[in-house]
């Protein structure tokens, strides 16, 4: 079986995988790491979201041969190196932005990724950057202000409740 | 999914040779073959990457002012590099699915696909586009032959494909928001030689040119000038999310929007 190596969260993973093994699989069942989490396995609801080479991507809907040489992070490479949470975690669970967490994981790295590449957006930009995470409990607004709070932004201009 | 062989070649040369052996198939993006496998829609031995082949990623203008896109350019890196060339085209790009997948899927994915309701088709026939594969060019109007059939052949692959740069464009798309397709999409381009008005999402014979609206608009430029059509049903998609006369409405509705819109 042919073998892949891929950096996570810093640390080197290598495991023997065939042509199907998906990146959430690889994650999830060799190295272990059970925080990307599976919801629908269709690209459709972003609770797999990590980064490769910095990008954010669904890992239902990647193979890990495709990612063999690349850096991976995951949610659990979020928190600070004194194990507590980063600056979006902190505001996740300051706005109360979780209920059964199921697409914490996802909607933490997707947050990430937006703030990389856009460090104050508006509360619309928020909302369309997270098209593809789909949240069951919250109704999307606690997680929209925990976002702009992670911004350094004022949250109280997010209108509803 | 079935199993099957993982090849990543680096070099479009090697691509081909290893698309030669049965039942191979490319993999670009994977945003819509993945999907595909695991329903065992499509069973192929192996599979040939085109990720790692630097020949196929970029965007630029030719000498003959053509916008070129690489074949598995990322809808991402088109958003950001078509922006100050084709602004209609790099906005297309950045509304096409969620973040995610456009860090993956690939506009030669998208093409070859030829989803009936993907974005792409649209903005590459409304800019007499063409699609330059391994073998040949193709002309945008030859290569798209109906719902998920283009006129590729067995193991070809697009490895780029050209845009005309009209003067102004828009492309409005409504948005079939559980999928994030287009429900019905219009792509409108004005050249110095006429106007193209092209349709997706909306045709059981997949994209197509409206070209009443062409002749019309070619005249006057203006939302105006379409009030004299009636776009018939005919033809038209029916399903959940909408009825033909419902289509119907929305493609008029739509190309008015974007005459309105394009710059
Ligand atoms: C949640 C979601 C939302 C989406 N929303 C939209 C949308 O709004 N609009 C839209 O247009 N699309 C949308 N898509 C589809 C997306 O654009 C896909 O990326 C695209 O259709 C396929 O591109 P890919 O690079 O992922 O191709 P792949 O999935 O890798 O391949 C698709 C097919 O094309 C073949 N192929 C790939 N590359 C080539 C090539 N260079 N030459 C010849 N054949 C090739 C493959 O063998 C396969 O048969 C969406 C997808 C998802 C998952
Ligand atoms: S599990 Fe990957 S997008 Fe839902
Ligand atoms: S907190 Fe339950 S799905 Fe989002």
């Amino acid at each position: 079986m042919p073998k892949v190596n891929i950096t996570v969260n810093n640390n080197p993973a290598t495991g023997e995988v065939e042509g199907r093994t998906l990146l959430s699989t690889f994650l999830r069942d060799i190295v272990g790491l059970t925080g990307t989490h599976i919801g629908c396995d269709t690209s459709q609801c972003g609770a797999c979201v990590v980064h490769v080479n910095g990008d954010a991507i669904k890992a239902c809907t990647m193979f890990a041969l495709e990612a063999d040489g690349a850096t991976v992070d995951t949610i659990e490479g979020q928190a600070n190196a004194d194990g507590s949470l980063n600056v979006i975690q902190q505001a996740f669970q300051d706005h109360h932005a979780l209920q059964c967490g199921f697409c914490t994981p996802g909607m933490v790295m997707s947050a990430s990724a937006l703030l990389k590449e856009n460090p104050s957006p508006s509360e619309a930009e928020v909302r369309k950057y997270l098209e593809g995470n789909l949240c069951r409990c919250t109704g999307y607004h606690n997680i929209v202000k925990a976002i702009l709070a992670a911004s350094g932004q004022e949250v109280s201009a997010v209108a509803a409740e | 999914m079935y199993d099957f062989e993982f090849e990543k070649p680096s070099s479009i040369s090697d691509a081909i040779t290893l698309l030669s052996s049965e039942e191979a198939m490319p993999l670009s993006g994977g945003q819509t073959l993945i999907p595909a496998l695991k329903q065992r829609l499509n069973a192929p031995s192996k599979l040939v990457s085109l990720a790692g082949i630097p020949e196929l990623r970029g965007v630029s203008v030719n000498e003959g002012g053509m916008l070129e896109i690489k074949g598995a350019t990322t809808h991402a890196v088109i958003a950001k590099q078509a922006s100050s060339h084709y602004p209609a085209l790099s906005a297309l790009a950045s509304h096409i699915g969620d973040p995610a997948v456009r860090n993956r899927g690939t506009i030669g994915g998208s093409l070859a696909n030829n989803d009936p309701a993907a974005c792409y088709p649209a903005a590459v026939l409304a800019s007499n586009g063409k699609i330059i594969s391994n073998k040949r060019e193709i002309n945008s109007e030859d290569f798209f032959q109906g719902m998920f059939t283009t006129a590729l052949d067995e193991g070809e692959l697009i490895t780029a494909v050209q845009f005309e740069i009209p003067t102004v464009a828009n492309y409005q798309k409504f948005l079939q928001p559980a999928s994030r397709f287009a429900l019905t999409g219009v792509f409108v381009a004005k050249f110095d030689s006429g106007v193209r008005v092209a349709i997706t999402g909306a045709s059981e014979n997949g994209v197509f040119r409206w070209s009443e609206a062409e002749a019309l608009l070619s005249d006057n430029f203006s939302p105006s000038s379409l009030d004299v059509l009636t776009f018939s049903t005919d033809g038209l998609i029916s399903d959940l999310h909408g009825t033909p006369a419902y289509r119907a409405s929305l493609i008029k509705t739509l190309t008015k929007r974007a005459v309105i819109a394009a710059k």
